[in-house]
């Protein structure tokens, strides 16, 4: 049985203890820095825990029992691809002939690293319809900067520099207007139908020659795939503007069709959803972007290239949108997502985006009795629904979520998009069994049943899990971020 | 049921202004506050900046919302409520008592395109 | 396929489920023209065998060195038991941790994180970790601005690592924030060159680092208070690891510290991942970018953590957050907390008299050859610049064929040398010995 365990790795300290262990200082008495002038040395001293090597472990370990991964169960997360992070994929990045190398080290001495890098980005262009990617970026965010900048610099060097719009749907995911902020870019929102689709009629009187391009996924937030894309992209295109397509849900249709045949000419794919690598809790991933054929010049420096010979080289481009990170990006992701394209091979990653979407149609069938589905028809990925479809229990999108976690599951993602009060939005991934996503629909149909019959258990959830709900409020009207706040 | 005061001036963005002299007070209603749920944060503007009527000039954040202040008036900031910086849950508990600016108005005649307590009430269908 | 479940009987059971009749279905609503139809210009599927032995042969195609090479990148000692935690699926597979309630493993060790990195900084309060170290810092540049409000232009010294100041622009070139250099003198900051350029009133921040470049450590007493003179944020870039030793941004009077956290025992791993970190005073955290852990309580008053301050960040803000940031660099800020909690105060303060020790040592015995000079006279750490008889290029060449990476080329006859507790005598005598038979 897993005790109960709440202590911070600070509260195990015991002045004397250590967990390190360095070799013996031959220089010490030369050169010190006890030397340097006092004005530049440290005054106080830093409260770092002092704690044993077996400490350490035993600490985190059990910090990891309060903890749910993929790995712990079904992670019904929308919009998050939460697939089966392989194993492999881990020991390939842990070599270390590829972790032991230092970015300044000569080319002569890196040609395999920079084969990865070369390679993996020419299997991501084959497979999204591009020209060429850069694997720089390091997150999606961060892949959607950068292609915002390439947008941007396309129309500069054009001499076009009055378009400083960028047109987003209403139903965008908020790092999109974020992104395009911070790139210094003005928002323009387009409007969805009833289905949620962008409003091709709603899109037309926007398009003029201040638009710099449009920002979409492909399917929607909803799981909706535009079929109106080829027309978008014509009028897009008409007006001078660009199309980036936001690779979150690039799992939906890969294999299947490609984002550079529909018309994009600049995405970014998030490694940590569609190749595989793991979240991390939160990163580290990667965000490559891709470009169609005559933006290549564009992409981030430094750019890895190719000569005739076949040796791979680093070069700079002066039309480049500019750096955007320390040097080739996450190697070690780029090493995992390359890991897992060889492992599927050109014959499996067709079957990606079918079975992740198969996945998706039968939970979404199999449960729409009991919650309600706004829109009908086949969706492609994930799906929403919009709360439970007995309105009259006043139980929330965000009571069932948290006692989902009662049950073992971790809660799809909630109250987005915005389209609907009661947004759950559901994503399976291909890499879920029939069998699993059976006892995720019992469970979902059991938390509808609790939510006419006995609504306060459901109210109140989680019931089981290592902490209950939380006081958030009082944790944002006054922070207490590091152990010394928190002690006083 | 909301709280509305007599006298005071109300926008559709749930902002009011209470106009003493040439100064108006701002902040938002009781029926905003209520909304929002607890406010955590309140981002207010520095003294002698511009508000303009229309415009955002700060913002109200609950733990998981953020609410645009818009500014129902137009004129210079005279005077910031500091003490929402340590309390802002001031705003829950009176949030007429508490406003958020001190406006000098530069068009003290632009309130009178503002709702009254009446069109206020109806406006939020109470 | 080992990652696909589906049997060919749960396809069809759960097409009928789904109404369809067909794989093809799934998609049929999209246009013909769409639909890719041929094969994927990729190789054949590879067994796991076939995909170790595929990594063996691109990584023989590597060359394990002796590493001199530092420039913001160093080799550093990685204690054993960190790598086996980060692999537990638990912490390894986990999405960002918006679920507290069964996310708390990964709340606590960010809000460790958080507090280690204001420990070893001085600052107040730092976010739970950014992409790296150079990204930090073009978000301090953002911060910097965010808080001056009606200033656009920031100051970067000609001492930053360029690496670093080149994103910085990159950065401010499209948000049309002016970026102009401090000149350099003598390997350190012009400081009279900083005071003419605050003459003006129209910075809103300072971008110092510390150790620079070079690897000097700069004597910035006096410059906090004239920065904040004009009304202009200092901005510290430093070097975890050296702040066991040196004194913190804090100390400094920095209002925002910054940098990559990989010197805090990160594989090198041919430039990435690495952890950055951005931390600040008090009084400007509502301007911090990204993800904040704080301590409150469940519903039972027990001890739980949550992200907070959520409605600054993008998902909420829109276009109106100071940043586009989502994720955070969350399993390397693991990394770094379990790396600072083996080697705590006392492993951290002797990993760096091993590194000053061993760079000191080296140094002295290059000068010693009459084939090399320190480029400058002033105080350095673990990293130092050092001018060539011969060209660097050559130097680095005759180095590299012994099996050391000499380290970094900043000019035709100049190297930027690194030492870390890694490096052993023997592999610095034999760095001496090369050099001198050039």
């Amino acid at each position: 049985m897993i005790r109960n365990y709440d202590k911070l790795i600070f509260e195990l300290s015991k002045e004397g203890r250590t967990g390190y262990s360095l070799p013996k200082n031959v220089f010490k008495e030369n050169y010190c820095p006890c030397r340097l002038p006092a004005g530049l040395k440290r005054e106080s001293k830093p409260e770092l825990p002092e704690v044993t090597e077996f400490d350490v472990v035993r600490h985190y370990t059990n910090l990891s029992n309060k903890n749910f991964g993929v790995d712990t169960g079904f992670y019904p997360l929308g919009s998050c691809t939460m697939k089966y992070n392989p194993r492999l994929n881990e020991e390939i990045s842990a070599l270390p002939s590829f972790a032991g190398l230092h970015p300044d080290a000569p080319v002569e001495v890196v040609q395999g690293a920079l084969e990865v890098y070369y390679n993996l980005a020419a299997s991501l262009a084959e497979i999204s319809g591009l020209s060429a990617f850069t694997l720089n970026p390091y997150a999606g965010a961060h892949g959607e900067l950068t292609g915002l900048m390439i947008m941007r610099s396309y129309h500069e060097q054009r001499g076009d520099t009055k378009r400083t719009k960028v047109i987003v749907p209403d139903s965008a995911h908020g790092t999109n207007p974020a992104s395009a902020a911070v790139c210094g870019l003005e928002i323009v929102e387009v409007k969805s139908t009833a289905n949620g689709t962008v409003d091709v009629e709603d899109l037309k009187p926007l398009l003029d020659d201040t638009v710099a391009g449009i920002m979409m996924t492909n399917p929607n937030t909803l799981g909706i795939f535009e079929t109106e894309i080829p027309e978008i992209a014509r009028l897009v295109h008409e007006c001078g503007g660009l199309l980036y397509y936001d690779g979150a849900n690039l799992n939906a249709v890969l294999g299947k069709c490609r984002p550079g045949d529909m018309g994009f000419d600049i995405m970014h794919i998030n490694l940590h959803k569609t190749f595989s690598t793991p979240h991390g809790g939160g990163g580290p991933g990667d965000g490559p972007v891709g470009v169609r054929a005559g933006l290549e010049a564009l992409l981030p420096n430094p750019q890895v290239k190719k000569d005739a010979d076949g040796v791979f080289y680093i070069d700079t481009d002066e039309k480049s949108a500019g750096y955007v990170s320390n040097f080739l990006g996450n190697f070690g992701v780029l090493l995992r997502a390359y890991t897992y394209i060889l492992t599927l091979g050109r014959e499996n990653v067709k079957m990606v985006g079918p079975l992740a979407v198969l996945n998706a149609n039968y939970v979404k069938e199999s449960l729409k009795n009991e919650y309600y589905l706004p829109i009908e028809g086949v969706c492609k990925h994930e799906f929403v629904f919009d709360g439970l479809a007995d309105k009259s229990t006043g139980v929330t999108t965000l009571d069932i979520a948290k006692r989902l976690l009662d049950y073992g599951y971790h809660a799809p993602t909630i109250y987005f998009p915005l389209l609907f009060h009661q947004s759950i939005m559901i994503e399976p991934t291909e890499t879920e069994s029939k069998e699993t996503l059976d006892e995720f629909i019992a469970v979902m149909k059991k938390v509808a049943a609790e939510a006419i019959e006995n609504p306060d258990v459901v109210k109140n959830a989680p019931h089981s899990t290592p902490v209950r709900r939380l006081d958030e409020t009082t944790a944002a009207r006054s922070p207490k971020t590091t152990y010394r706040q928190l002690k006083g | 049921m909301s709280t509305i005061l007599e006298g005071l001036r109300y926008a559709e963005s749930h902002e009011y202004v209470k106009v003493e002299g040439e100064y108006g007070y701002v902040g938002i209603t009781d029926y905003a506050q209520h909304e929002l749920g607890n406010v955590v944060y309140v981002d207010m503007p520095d003294v002698d900046d511009e508000v303009t009527a229309g415009e955002d000039f700060g913002a109200v954040e609950s733990v998981k919302a953020a609410s645009d202040l818009i500014s129902p008036v137009s004129g210079v900031v005279v005077e910031v409520n500091e003490a929402l910086n340590d309390n802002p849950e001031l705003v829950n508990s009176d949030p007429y008592a508490n406003w958020i600016i001190k406006v000098k108005l530069s068009d003290p005649a632009e309130v009178e395109s503002l709702m009254d307590a009446e069109g206020y009430k109806a406006a939020i269908g109470e | 396929m080992k990652y696909f479940p589906h049997t060919q009987q749960d396809i069809e059971q759960m097409l009928e489920v789904a109404g369809l009749k067909s794989m093809d279905d799934l998609y049929g609503e999209i246009p013909q023209q769409l639909l890719f139809d041929r094969e994927f210009a990729l190789p054949e599927a590879m067994s796991e065998v076939e995909v170790r032995r595929f990594f063996e042969t691109l990584g023989n195609k590597n060359a394990k060195l002796a590493c001199f090479a530092g420039a913001g990148v160093e080799d550093h000692y990685s204690p054993s038991v960190i790598a086996p935690i980060l692999s537990r699926g638990e912490f390894l597979t986990a999405y960002t941790p918006y679920q507290p309630e069964i996310s708390q493993g990964t709340l606590q060790y960010i809000f460790e994180y958080q507090s280690m990195i204001c420990e070893l900084t001085g600052m107040d309060v730092t976010n739970a970790s950014m992409y790296d170290g150079t990204t930090a810092t073009a978000e301090a540049m953002m911060m910097c601005v965010a808080i001056a409000k009606k200033r656009n232009k920031v100051l970067v010294s000609a001492t930053i690592n360029p690496r670093v100041k080149r994103v910085v622009e990159t950065y401010a070139k499209y948000q049309g924030v002016v970026i102009e250099t401090i000149a350099e003198k003598d390997g350190i900051t012009d400081l009279a060159d900083l005071e003419s350029k605050l003459a003006g009133d129209d910075v809103a921040g300072v971008i110092l680092a510390q150790p620079n470049f070079y690897g000097i450590v700069e004597d910035y007493t006096g410059v906090a208070d004239i920065c904040h003179a004009k009304k202009a944020m200092l901005v510290m870039n430093c070097k975890p690891s050296a702040l066991a030793v040196l004194k913190t941004p804090a100390e400094w009077g920095a209002d925002i510290a910054c940098g990559d956290a990989q010197s805090l025992g990160i594989p090198m791993c041919y430039g990435g991942p690495y952890v950055g970190f951005l931390a600040c005073t008090n009084a400007n955290i509502r301007k911090l970018p990204g993800r904040i852990v704080g301590a409150t309580t469940d519903v039972d008053g027990k001890r739980a953590f949550v992200l907070t301050l959520q409605a600054r960040e993008q998902h909420i803000r829109r276009e109106k957050a100071n940043s586009n940031i989502c994720s955070n660099q969350s399993l390397m800020a693991l990394y770094v907390t379990i790396y600072m909690s083996v080697m705590g105060y006392k492993g951290l303060k002797e990993a760096c008299e091993l590194s000053y020790g061993g760079a000191h040592y080296l140094a002295e015995r290059l000068v010693a050859t009459g084939k090399c000079s320190l480029a400058f006279d002033k105080p350095f750490f673990n990293e130092f610049a050092v001018r060539t008889a011969a060209p660097a290029e050559k130097v680095l060449d005759a180095l590299c064929a012994a099996g050391i990476l000499g380290g970094v080329r900043v000019a035709e006859d100049i190297l930027l040398v690194c030492v870390t507790e890694q490096r052993t005598k023997e592999e610095m005598d034999k760095f001496v010995e090369i050099v001198n038979n050039i």
